[in-house]
């Protein structure tokens, strides 16, 4: 019996409890897929200052990543930005 | 000094009534006057949960519309010298009050009593405007179960957004249970992720589903719901109570006496 309990899947109170904590985020912050959609234009018009990248490839969301002080997981915004090519810097 | 409290949650059948009758009634036991107000207009059932059903006469909407005086709409439970029911009515519909209205109501039964308390309907329309428009505090009640978690979370917000200085939890009907093989969230999981003071934490017991059927609120019996309640309202009075154990087993006796029934 012990073996198989190993295999068991996750008990459904921490499933849960870390669902709602990704949920209350997009809740919180009035994250519609509008508001998303406002986010990542912001985000293209800032890096496009910098580097040319791929706009069609971007691609952002609320996820969860693992944290060290807060002994479990916490929320975050992940943002996957394909570059095609740096700027040469400017400076002068 | 007298305090107007709103019992809500959002979600419905997560214990909003429960909780305003036994809270009510254990700060009665306390000698403090108090009157609960049901505000779920055209879903009234804080009465029938008190056992006061047949001893409406008027109710809120009369005495905001001034078709009656409020001491003429009140109920006095017999039970307890001072305990007051306003009932709701149980015709028309929530936009038949304002906030202006209510705020007006509960500030003028600050004069005679120590404790307002308003059952809040569910929901995040109307009715929950007018139920925590004159109100100092709030107690959010919830249970260790998703969707009524996440309407507590959008409840704090509106509460934090209409300026209602304190809110605090309560959690209730867990099943320890189910917590302890790890199928139920805890009472500190609910905590973290609502991040207010817990003010209670209730147990799902079936005393309070028999405490209904007679219409008798169980705060102050010895049952673990029954000590719950009575503790909540301590700590409403500013006491400091330890969390109940909610693990513990009820007693011998009253076990051997259940079981005689």
């Amino acid at each position: 019996m012990g073996v198989f309990d190993m295999f068991k899947k996750k008990a459904s109170g921490d499933n849960a409890k870390n669902r709602l904590k990704l949920l209350l985020v997009s809740d919180r912050a009035n994250c519609s897929p509008e508001v998303m959609e406002l986010i990542k234009n912001d985000i293209i018009n800032v890096i496009k200052k910098y580097m040319e990248i791929d706009c069609e490839g971007l691609d952002i969301q609320i996820t969860q990543t693992e944290s060290e002080s807060n002994n479990g997981s916490v929320p975050a915004l992940i943002a996957n930005i394909p570059i095609k090519e740096v700027k040469h810097s400017t400076d002068k | 000094m007298s305090e107007v409290i709103v019992v809500t949650s959002g979600k419905g059948g997560v214990g909003k009534t429960t909780t305003t009758a036994n809270v009510g009634t254990g700060l009665a036991m306390l000698n403090k006057k108090v009157v609960l107000i049901d505000t779920d207009i055209g879903l009234r059932n804080l009465d029938v949960v008190m056992g006061l059903e047949n001893r409406i006469v008027y109710n809120l909407v009369d005495v905001v519309k001034g078709n009656c005086r409020a001491k003429q709409a009140m109920i006095k439970d017999k039970r307890y010298p001072n305990l007051f029911l306003l009932p709701c009515a149980q015709a028309g519909d929530k936009n038949s009050v304002t906030p202006e209205e209510m705020k007006a109501l509960t500030d003028e039964l600050r004069e005679e009593f120590d404790y307002i308390i308003l059952d809040c309907p569910a929901g995040i329309e109307q009715g929950f405007m007018n139920a925590i428009a004159g109100a100092d505090r709030a107690i959010v009640v919830t249970m260790p179960e998703v969707s009524a978690i996440r309407d507590a979370d959008r409840i704090i917000g509106l509460l934090e957004a209409n300026e209602k200085k304190r809110a605090d939890l309560v959690v209730n009907r867990i099943r320890m249970d189910m917590v302890k093989r790890g199928e139920m969230m805890s009472i500190d999981d609910v905590v973290e992720i609502l991040a207010i003071d817990l003010i209670g934490a209730v147990p799902d017991d079936e005393n309070i589903v028999i405490a209904t059927n007679n219409g008798e609120p169980l705060v102050g019996s010895d049952s673990l719901a029954g000590q719950a309640y009575m503790n909540i309202c301590r700590r409403i009075m500013g006491e400091e109570v330890p969390l109940l154990d909610l693990n513990k087993k009820q007693g011998f006796f009253s076990k051997l006496f259940k079981k005689g029934n």
